[in-house]
């Protein structure tokens, strides 16, 4: 059994009680997705499998249903993600732990077309905690980034 | 405790347990209240589980479709707004997209002293006693409670399927189908709170069926600490029908507050033939409640309870009549 994690295929664990955060995190390095609450209850954890935004903290390695991306797959030959040039942009962040997070939902929440009103974006980015309170920039930066996306497509 | 085996296929032995999206199984292995020998990965079997298919005029959701999946369905959106709405007020968006519909039915109660994994708790440690009983029950039931647990059955789902009707397709280890009710899905707590369902071990959900919709109004209200991603403080799912300006039939089901699904069968008797103005619906929440057992701690759980019904049946009766007359909001 593989799991596909941005594109290279990784032997899944043996311990199947190991969740696909902490097998991205400590056994791959990849460290880019983080840990909040470990019980999903803050979204810090956030990534996609099969482009749907999921909990890995909730998720065992050995059952992912398809193919991962994380915070460290989503940047194209160096240049960041609209998403992540836009949180740069509308400082849309403080201490930046839940950013990655954030940013992972924030970009199913484009692709899902849950942006019509900032009350729509608050709803369907409630799945992510934000302890500094960034959230006025978070919907700044999401409704920037659909723009220019919006612009960029016509 | 030993490291749990997994299997692919087959049906999960003594001291096993399937496992679907696992978003509330693999919660629960974290904090050690369940621990599972082995887990059947359902995974294998996704592509036969899941999906949504016209029936008879109903739909039957096969059980591995995720809470979002469902949602997103323009069938559920336009012919079963309580169910589109139970999915919609849910979880968070990350979790509608890991956890299935037989799962989301299964989901244990969030009450604390179940889940701090040491408290006596009938629930987890059968005979321990209830530390809820006389102590912080302000989330906890005021319907359908015992002497021995007061947990509330926290879902949405379940909610609104009981108020429908639905009913489900359950495969036990050998392979044998059977259909069930959804509400006789669940058992009131009694002196044996650790039993939550009729399920035996080892039985699979593997469809729920939804009635051919008849309702003109339907709809689910939820109310919450906080605006979202919060388990309800209290729900009620509604559904109505009428004849000219009075109600002919009426299904009524409350959240939140109860051990089960809670449905108020003698409640929905007293609007049949009735004009349901705001009046008559506050009375209808009154009456649903009227069998409450709260503690001097959850008194305002009536109240909230009898105002989650009164606004379901107003919505409902609203989308009745709006679209009788042609101004139909639309999904």
């Amino acid at each position: 059994m593989m799991l596909t994690i941005n594109g290279t295929d990784h032997p899944i664990p043996d311990d199947i009680r190991r969740t696909l955060l902490d097998f991205m995190r400590e056994d791959l390095g990849l460290v880019g997705t983080k840990k909040g609450c470990d019980h999903g209850q803050c979204g810090a954890c956030t990534v996609h499998v099969d482009g749907r935004r999921i909990l890995s903290c909730l998720q065992l390695a050995a059952t992912v249903p398809g193919a991962v991306t994380t915070i460290e797959g989503i940047v194209t030959e160096g240049d960041l993600h609209p998403m992540q040039a836009a949180f740069l942009e509308h400082d849309a962040y403080q201490c930046g732990y839940c950013t990655p997070g954030q940013i992972m939902s924030a970009i199913a929440c484009v692709n899902e077309g849950h942006i019509r009103s900032d009350r729509e974006i608050a709803e369907w980015m409630s799945g992510n905690l934000c302890r500094c309170a960034a959230y006025t920039q978070i919907r700044a930066a999401i409704r920037a980034c659909t723009l220019q996306t919006a612009e960029a497509s016509t | 405790m030993s490291r749990p085996i997994l299997h692919r296929q087959g049906a999960p032995a003594a001291a096993e347990s399937w496992i679907a999206g696992g978003t509330n199984l693999v919660d629960l292995m974290k904090l050690g209240i369940e621990q599972p020998a082995g887990l059947v990965d359902l995974g294998p079997r996704r592509a036969t589980l899941s999906g949504i298919a016209d029936a008879d005029g109903g739909l039957t959701l096969g059980a591995m479709t995720t809470l979002a999946e469902t949602e997103r369905d323009l069938r559920i959106q336009r012919d079963y707004p309580a169910v589109h709405l139970a999915l919609a007020l849910a979880a968070s968006p990350q979790i509608r997209e890991m956890a299935t519909l037989g799962g989301n039915l299964l989901q244990r109660t969030r009450c604390t002293y179940f889940r701090d994994g040491h408290s006596p708790c009938n629930k987890r440690a059968p005979g321990t006693g209830c530390s809820a009983i006389g102590g912080d029950d302000a989330a906890l039931a005021i319907l359908g409670t015992s002497e021995n647990c007061m947990a509330n059955y926290p879902g949405d789902l379940a909610v609104a399927l009981v108020m429908l009707g639905a009913d489900m397709s359950v495969e036990d280890r050998d392979g044998r189908r059977r259909r069930i009710a959804v509400q006789d899905l669940y058992r009131l707590p009694g002196a044996t709170p650790n039993h939550e369902t009729t399920l035996a071990h080892g039985d699979l959900i593997t469809a729920i069926h939804l009635p051919v919709p008849t309702w003109t109004g339907q709809t689910y209200v939820k109310l919450r600490d906080r605006a979202s991603y919060a388990f309800a403080s209290a729900s009620a799912a509604v559904a109505l029908e009428f004849d000219g300006s009075k109600v002919s039939s009426a299904r009524i089901t409350i959240g939140g507050l109860a051990t089960v699904p809670w449905r108020c069968a003698a409640a929905e008797g007293r609007l049949i033939g009735r004009v349901l103005d705001e009046r008559t619906a506050m009375e209808t929440g009154r009456a649903c409640l009227a069998e409450a057992t709260p503690s001097p701690t959850q008194d305002h759980k009536v109240e909230l309870g009898a105002r989650a019904v009164a606004k379901a049946l107003v919505v409902a009766s609203h989308m009745h009549f709006s679209i009788k007359a042609g101004h139909s909001d639309g999904p």
